[in-house]
């Protein structure tokens, strides 16, 4: 398959449907696996990597899943388009920076995509969308079997997976969970549960993983710890911790629409009125407003239909896509005058907030609401 | 007096108060050098009591600069102990092997536990299996043997065939 095709339609995980009122985005499950035999890729020389490449691919293109499957060595792929798939979440940047030896096979429908000779020799991934990562690891686990019958890999019956580096031991499993927290943000909040979240051994990221800041109300949560607990248990701690975020936003919400409707109603009103009429905007500040038009579909400020064509517009206004968009490497200044004419065409037909209607029942007129705005 | 570590006359005795406790620790000279005693920086008794003394649970750590390397080298692939502690990962599967003191070291309060629960590949699992199954069949016939049931003997000598063509 090629690039273009693989680009074209936006992945499943990216249209599908929503739950817990659309606090989480996507469920994500990575396994970290290593060959027998064959020296980590950071250690491997140039030659040992491509043997491992050479052992390694076929068996993952012979996959039943894997028919029509993108597969490319990441040196016949220009610089853009890596970064495409970087901010799709299909490779991590760490397996962009890599070069001679290193491999992505993608399946067609962009679900599952397996890096090899990332920081070990194979990373797999499952992307659903919502919370669902219990489905995630099934079918990633259920891939993972079948290429265990033609690659030998790297075990220990008291350390488990061996993998490059000792923090992934064990399942080498990594799940986590994009979440959308507006309300929690809005209402100072965020911090409070942030940290407990923290507390508890799991992990709270930007929007690009490792080492990225928070744009656009984003947030990852994973767990670090992969030795000495089950897979299973792992997921079940984490989906219960995720939906009790996602409950805490949903509470956080419903609160700000008692007790501040002008605050929320302005600043989603804003939102909509500079990406509806910028001609150059930059790549956080977009973000930033698209997180609120997201809450006011989800408000239902907006018809429904919004919070996907947020979705979308949250990956296509990036800078790879938008020189993928153009056809050609843009400035960062050119950038972001195609950044805002892609919102102002996208949104061109999203009428103005119905925030009367939608705040109706909810709490008194706008006016009396907040004595002190007026 | 003897050191708690060896059987040569002590020379350096320690006193420290770990968890509210009285402690007391008796080292010979050597020892006493080799676990940064001398360096009172770098010395704390609890470290000696929970993980050092003989017979106690988990890895001697003491001021980790005295930690003596060995210059230690994966037979495997060449990694050396430099190289771990420099990228703090490792060259191949077999270094967990050969740096087993090491991932002791580095696995403390890093995960939940230190022994693997969950998936095993199911081909391994089979091997096992397999290998165990060999091993009772291979014992079964040496005792056909010597009990000179040939008939036995024979149908044992086939199934461990069978097994064997499986493996290749």
């Amino acid at each position: 398959m090629r690039f273009a095709t693989l680009i074209k339609h936006p992945a499943d995980w990216m249209t599908g449907g929503h739950g817990s009122h659309g606090a989480v985005l996507t469920s994500r499950i990575r396994l970290a696996r290593n060959l027998r035999h064959h020296p980590f890729p950071g250690w491997a020389k140039r030659e040992q990597r491509a043997t491992a490449l050479g052992v390694m691919r076929p068996a993952i293109e012979a996959l039943a899943v894997m028919k029509d499957a993108f597969s490319h060595e990441l040196d016949d792929l220009s610089s853009v388009q890596k970064q495409v798939l970087v901010e799709r979440h299909l490779i991590s940047r760490e397996h962009a920076a890599r070069g001679h030896g290193s491999a992505a096979v993608i399946e067609r429908r962009q679900s599952f995509s397996l890096m090899i000779n990332e920081e070990d020799h194979l990373r797999m991934q499952a992307i659903r969308p919502g919370l669902q990562l219990s489905a995630a690891f099934e079918a990633l686990s259920a891939l993972d079997s079948e290429l265990e019958k033609s690659l030998e890999f790297a075990f220990d019956a008291s350390l488990g997976y061996l993998t490059t580096c000792p923090t992934n031991l064990g399942t080498g499993l990594r799940a986590s969970a994009m979440l959308h927290l507006p309300g929690l943000v809005l209402s100072d909040q965020i911090g409070q549960v942030l940290q407990a979240v923290n507390k508890i051994g799991l992990a709270v990221r930007g929007l690009y993983g490792e080492g990225t800041e928070s744009l656009g109300n984003l947030y990852q949560i994973s767990n670090q710890s992969t030795l000495g607990e089950s897979e299973e248990m792992i997921i079940r701690r984490l989906e219960r911790v995720i939906s009790q975020v996602a409950s805490h936003e949903q509470n956080a919400r419903e609160k700000l629409l008692e007790d501040d409707p002008a605050m929320v109603a302005d600043k989603v009103g804003r939102a909509y009125g500079v990406l509806r009429h910028a001609h150059i905007i930059d790549s956080k500040e977009a973000l930033n407003h698209l997180s609120l038009l997201r809450l006011g579909g989800n408000l239902e400020f907006f018809p429904r239909e919004t919070v996907l064509l947020c979705d979308a517009l949250l990956m296509d206004i990036q800078p790879a896509h938008l020189q993928l968009h153009a056809g050609s490497k843009l400035s960062p200044e050119e950038r972001d005058c195609s950044r805002a004419e892609i919102l102002r065409s996208r949104l061109h037909s999203l009428e103005s907030p119905d925030i009367g209607t939608s705040l109706k029942g909810n709490s008194e007129p706008l006016d009396h609401s907040n004595p002190e705005n007026t | 007096m003897k050191c708690d570590f060896c059987d040569t006359k002590a020379t350096v005795f320690l006193t420290q108060l770990v968890e509210g406790e009285m402690k007391k620790i008796c080292l010979c000279n050597a020892c006493a050098k080799e676990r940064g005693v001398t360096d009172p920086t770098g010395f704390s008794l609890a470290d000696l009591l929970l993980g050092g003394l003989p017979g106690g649970p988990g890895l001697a750590i003491g001021n980790p600069t005295t930690v003596s390397s060995g210059g230690k080298k994966c037979p495997s692939c060449g990694f050396t102990m430099d190289d771990l502690k420099k990228v703090r990962r490792f060259g191949c599967s077999e270094c967990y092997g050969t740096f087993s003191d090491e991932v002791g070291q580095m696995l403390r309060g890093m995960h939940k536990g230190a022994t693997h629960i969950g998936k095993v590949p199911e081909g391994l699992m089979a091997n096992q299996i397999r290998t165990q199954r060999l091993e009772e069949l291979r014992s079964r016939l040496d005792q056909a043997i010597a009990a000179e049931s040939y008939e036995e003997a024979a149908g044992i000598r086939d199934e461990i065939r069978t097994l064997d063509e499986v493996n290749h």
